[in-house]
């Protein structure tokens, strides 16, 4: 079934779509994340324009990290207070991004910037990913004990805070610098973060995992809620129509990829999250070193009718 | 001076009286509306070529020129050039107030019709259609062989935006004509221009004009215009459906 998009300019099947956002959704709730790192360049690759798809999948990230945020939240899952000061950066990064992703489209280089900012993140996260992976896989193999928490010279920093949930007692200038970093690469990249964030919050933040994915969530949720609203007001990107087939098809998803996912080890579930990461990021590589098929390329600066 | 006048006037009422044909067209649709499952059609022109007493009586075969202009807009095109082992855009051209959609149809090739030197100042062709380019605070068109000019007309072209087939127009009778207009599924949305002349013999003999507009209605054009002229209402609307859409699902799978 052909369905039109509005925003998009693009008919699309409607089929397809919502087949992308269940694939999408399975992988996000087999590991956890958000999934707008493998939907926004699913998106691009059926033809919608990068701008349209980075923008458009705010929105469908938004309805997956609510759903989910609400059922971390039932089982209290949250950090309240330490969510908060992570919003705090979180929406400044985020209107920054948006601002960022407005002058680089003006100047014709939003498409590269994209590219290259997956190739650059995806690729390191996706390969550390990999390799810690690998190592704790070798670890259990050799029946050796994981190696002891110590703190860190982020634990050394002023402005100390406590985060009573989480039981943690820790400085709100990473934490904010953490939430701005997300906000900005997900205006810009149409990510939701959660699989940056996840990592930075345990091993360098060093909070319990059994506040991190919920109170990332509620970080994920605001940012991607923003950047819905800021893209929707200065760039008019936002593909209402899109984004509603992408997350019907992404909750229903995600349901079955949590329960996949509740099968697999953590290790091999890391193992195999980093090597998607990492395949992506290779991905966009390829594309940018060999010669694009067209050296042209054409955008509409306005209509004028 | 009154001399040159009425040499001027009498030139003129010369020159119409020699326009001894009248054109009368039609298209088949002056309203083409884009519904959600729209995926491209085709309109038909039809018309025919009316004579008087005043043609002459050996003026028996007809070319016709069918042109169909689009809502123009501003375009930028860009070309992509290896840095640093990376393909990234660099050079670009501006192109002006530029159709959005562009066909040019005849009866038979544009060069059969009539000489380089009308179909230049007619613009007949893709080759031939002014395309206004800013070039470091010029506008100019330019050459047909510049690479950005035919870069933008091929790449047009691959979309379905620009065509020219010289042998869309067919003549049913000597007089009576028709051809088909196709559109994409991507049709820019607008008022379309049609302008048909008529030649005969290598000459210009008369010209009429016509419009449709293809608009978009229902559900979608009420999303496209409100995504442009509201877009913060349509943010906090696509904000709160994404919200409901992830409350939905947490009560359809609640699982505790």
């Amino acid at each position: 079934m052909q369905l039109y998009l509005p925003i998009a300019d693009l008919p699309v099947n409607v089929f397809l779509v919502l087949a992308m956002g269940a694939a999408v959704g399975f992988v996000s709730g087999m590991f956890g994340i958000g999934g707008g790192f493998l939907m926004t360049p699913l998106l691009i690759f059926i033809g919608i324009t990068p701008a349209v798809a980075v923008a458009s999948v705010a929105s469908h990230i938004a309805a997956s990290s609510f759903s989910g945020a609400l059922s971390y939240w039932r089982r209290r899952a949250i950090d309240p207070a330490l969510a908060s000061v992570l919003l705090c950066g979180g929406v400044t990064g985020t209107a920054l991004g948006v601002w960022t992703f407005t002058q680089l489209r003006a100047l014709g280089q939003l498409d590269l910037m994209i590219a290259l900012s997956y190739v650059v993140l995806l690729t390191t996260v996706g390969s550390l990913m990999f390799s810690e992976g690998l190592r704790a896989l070798m670890r259990t193999r050799r029946g050796a004990v994981p190696p002891r928490r110590t703190h860190n010279w982020i634990h050394g920093l002023p402005l100390k805070m406590r985060f009573k949930r989480s039981k943690i007692y820790l400085s709100v200038i990473p934490v904010l610098i953490v939430g701005t970093m997300i906000g900005f690469i997900g205006a810009i990249m149409g990510i939701g973060g959660g699989f940056i964030l996840v990592p930075i919050m345990i091993y360098l933040l060093r909070v319990p995992t059994s506040t991190v994915i919920g109170t990332s969530m509620v970080l994920t949720l605001v940012t991607m809620l923003v950047a819905t609203l800021l893209h929707a007001v200065t760039n008019h990107l936002v593909d209402a129509v899109l984004a509603l087939i992408l997350m019907v098809g992404g909750v229903t998803g995600a349901q079955f990829g949590a329960r996949a996912g509740q099968k697999i080890r953590g290790e091999q579930l890391r193992l195999l999250l980093g090597l998607l990461i990492l395949s992506v990021g290779v991905r966009f590589a390829i594309e940018l070193v060999i010669r694009p098929e067209d050296l042209f390329t054409i955008r509409e600066v306005g209509v004028s009718t | 001076m009154m001399r040159t006048l009425l040499a001027a006037l009498l030139v003129l009422l010369l020159g119409s009286a020699a326009q001894a044909e009248r054109l009368i067209v039609s298209v088949s649709n002056h309203r083409v509306t884009v519904t959600p499952n729209y995926s491209g059609e085709e309109l038909v022109l039809f018309g025919s070529v009316e004579k008087d007493a005043t043609t002459p009586a050996d003026r028996t075969a007809y070319d016709l020129v069918v042109t169909v202009i689009g809502p123009r807009a501003d375009m930028v095109t860009r070309r992509k050039e290896r840095k640093f082992g990376i393909w990234i855009n660099t050079d670009y051209r501006q192109f002006l107030q530029v159709p959005s959609y562009l066909a040019l149809f005849a009866n038979r090739p544009f060069d059969a019709i009539t000489s380089p030197e009308i179909a230049r100042r007619q613009q007949i062709g893709l080759n031939n259609v002014l395309l206004t380019q800013r070039v470091s605070g010029d506008f100019a068109d330019v050459v047909p062989n510049d690479a950005f000019r035919s870069a933008f007309i091929r790449l047009r072209t691959e979309r379905g935006l620009y065509r020219e087939d010289p042998s869309a127009v067919t003549f049913l009778t000597p007089t009576v004509f028709r051809t088909g207009i196709p559109l994409p599924a991507e049709v820019p949305i607008g008022t379309y221009e049609i302008e048909i002349k008529l030649f005969a013999n290598g000459a210009l003999v008369t010209k009429t004009e016509t419009a449709f507009e293809i608009v978009k209605v229902g559900f979608e054009q009420f999303v496209a215009t409100t995504a442009r002229q509201n877009g913060l209402i349509y943010g906090l609307a696509t904000a709160a459906m994404a919200l409901m859409t992830g409350w939905m699902a947490s009560i359809v799978f609640r699982k505790d």
